[in-house]
């Protein structure tokens, strides 16, 4: 099984450099709304959540992945035209919890981390339904197939893109 | 106090930041309400991430260009026979069509009917989206500078898209017709049926608020009803891809976009509509001159013969209802006849004008034209019959007794001053 747990003498916690801490969640932002217009089946990923889980797993302070994931998320937000707050929220605990997991499990090898970004992209799907229909009003509809179809792409493209943001880690 | 919030810090700042972010969810939930938007954040991002959007948008346009217009020109001559062959039925059909919206525009001016017609449009790139599938929108590379604004209706040539939503600094925000928020009224094309589209959390759209009752065919196409106040009557929707009843009283109608919504790459923004009844300025608006045009081919009379015909072969024929009152110059139809052959006395108005003079409607309506090829006709105003006591020669349906003009006039009728 690839997710192991870990003491806290064996966690490796790493840091980022301020270009990239600002520029990564930019580029995924920016990719994000850009790209589905060409290829509209790209609409089914969601690259800020990925930073997000990234940042949150490799930096391992729940505080750091809070403020991280909340940041991007109203920035995300930001360009729709729903209110602002919503994918705040959603990626705020996204990054929250990714973090504090982070600390107690091994989350540095393929398998384990196809399992968690399986997982924090259905905890953040109910989240932002929970919040959007709850506090906002949105009249949103729950789909398990199109939710567990989403994570798994989103896993799947999570492997490799944090594979490619590996080599921006440095350690502390 | 303090030993509890450092040992739970992590949780404490979890509880704050995402109490914070409820209460900005609630201040904005309650500014939608009073129709205020929150623009602040909106407005640094998108003035933030569009401009790079702007930037490759530019670039992969012009390499396109560059490589459509100078070094891929394979197949253009075929290309451009078929698009010929095309052009002319597309001229055959307009000449139908033309006809058709003449007519049509006759009788709306007769109800004094009144619609919005598009004059002015501004053409606008697609730059960005929102990259979220739970908010359908896009963003266009065309600002308030442009002419665009809020509420303004977005097209392409296939069909209708969305509406501005927000107008920024350097880009504006469309809401796409099949997003959850958005409406519009709409008519179905066959059956007249009036319903609201809306767009569903997945994406698709359907036509709202019709009676279980009613007949939707799959295959009608929808268009705008021009009752929401932002599209103009009569574009183009989509169609109806499937009709069931609904769970409550309503019909659920399926309807697939004419746009490809999912591929928009240019649109067009209608920044300007007009309010007036159509104009038939410019057309024959009388039932008679209509007739006459559809006559059999009379010769051309010649030029001199039109101009300068000796004045006793020239009958001044005032149309009953347009008989101008005393010292107002007549519009009159001036024609060229010979005497008798109409029944028309030359000189003689109908008794029944002196009572009509006023009319403000044939005032409005009379052009002072030559009647075609002519003929010797009475023009009753526009959607009136003649009196009973008038003179009639050209009885509905049927050509009017007419006589061509004598082909040589002679060269004093010619010099004669008009």
């Amino acid at each position: 099984m690839p997710i192991t747990y870990t003491s806290k003498e064996q966690i490796e916690v790493y840091r980022f450099s301020l270009p990239v801490t600002i520029a990564v969640p930019l580029i995924a932002i920016f990719f994000q709304a850009f790209v589905p217009l060409r290829f509209p089946f790209f609409a089914i990923f969601d690259l800020p959540l990925l930073v997000v889980i990234f940042f949150a797993v490799a930096r391992r302070s729940p505080v750091a992945g809070l403020i991280t994931g909340s940041l991007i998320g109203i920035v995300q937000d930001s360009l729709t035209h729903t209110p602002i707050g919503l994918f705040g929220i959603a990626k705020g605990v996204v990054g929250y919890g990714a973090s504090s997991l982070g600390v107690k499990l091994d989350v540095e090898n393929a398998g384990s981390r196809f399992l968690v970004t399986v997982f924090f992209y259905v905890v953040h799907e109910f989240i932002y339904f929970m919040v959007a229909r709850g506090l906002v009003g949105l009249s949103l509809h729950w789909s398990w197939p199109h939710e567990l179809r989403s994570a798994i792409a989103n896993a799947i493209l999570a492997v490799a893109l944090f594979s490619l943001l590996d080599r921006f880690k440095r350690r502390t | 106090m303090e030993n509890i919030i450092s040992r739970y810090r992590n949780v404490s700042v979890l509880v704050a930041v995402l109490f914070a972010q409820v209460l900005l969810l609630g201040v904005q939930v309650k500014r939608s309400e009073e129709n205020r938007s929150t623009r602040l954040i909106r407005v640094w991002t998108v003035d933030l991430i569009t401009p790079f959007e702007k930037a490759i948008v530019g670039v992969q346009s012009g390499t396109v260009n560059l490589w459509h217009e100078y070094f891929y020109l394979r197949g253009v001559r075929q290309e451009n026979r078929e698009l010929k062959q095309q052009i002319e039925r597309m001229q055959l059909e307009q000449v139908r069509l033309n006809n058709d919206a003449e007519q049509s525009r006759r009788l709306q001016a007769l109800m004094g009917f009144k619609e919005q017609f598009i004059s002015h449009t501004v053409a606008a790139q697609v730059i960005g989206s929102s990259g979220s599938e739970r908010s359908r929108v896009i963003y266009i590379d065309k600002v308030a500078n442009d002419g665009v604004g809020k509420d303004m209706p977005v097209i392409t040539s296939d069909g209708v898209v969305g509406k501005v939503l927000n107008v920024f600094h350097s880009s504006s925000q469309v809401l796409l017709i099949d997003d959850q928020t958005s409406g519009v009224g709409t008519i179905l094309e066959q059956s007249r049926l009036q319903g609201v589209l809306e767009g569903t959390p997945s994406g698709e759209i359907i036509l709202d608020k019709i009676m279980n009752d009613e007949q939707v065919q799959p295959g009608e196409k929808v268009l705008t009803s021009g009752g929401d106040g932002i599209f103009p009557k009569g574009l183009l929707i989509g169609t109806v891809e499937a009709a069931v009843h609904g769970p409550e009283s309503f019909l659920s109608i399926k309807v697939k976009p004419a746009a490809d919504l999912g591929r928009l790459e240019e649109v067009l923004v209608i920044t300007q509509k007009e309010e007036r009844a159509p104009d038939v300025a410019g057309t024959n608006s009388r039932a008679v001159d209509i007739l006459a045009q559809r006559l059999p081919s009379v010769p051309d009379k010649p030029p001199a013969a039109t101009g300068g015909g000796d004045k006793k072969d020239q009958t001044s024929v005032t149309s009953p209802t347009d008989a101008p009152p005393s010292g107002r110059a007549a519009a009159t139809s001036t024609v060229s006849k010979k005497p008798g052959t109409t029944g028309l006395t030359p000189g003689v108005s109908n008794p029944a004008a002196s009572n009509s003079g006023k009319n403000p409607a044939s005032e409005r309506s009379l052009p002072e034209e030559t009647a075609p090829d002519s003929y010797s006709v009475v023009k009753p105003a526009t959607g009136t019959f003649p009196a009973p006591n008038q003179k009639k020669v050209s009885p509905p349906g049927k050509p009017p007794a007419v006589q061509p003009q004598p082909q040589t006039a002679p060269a004093a009728q010619q010099d004669q001053p008009q």
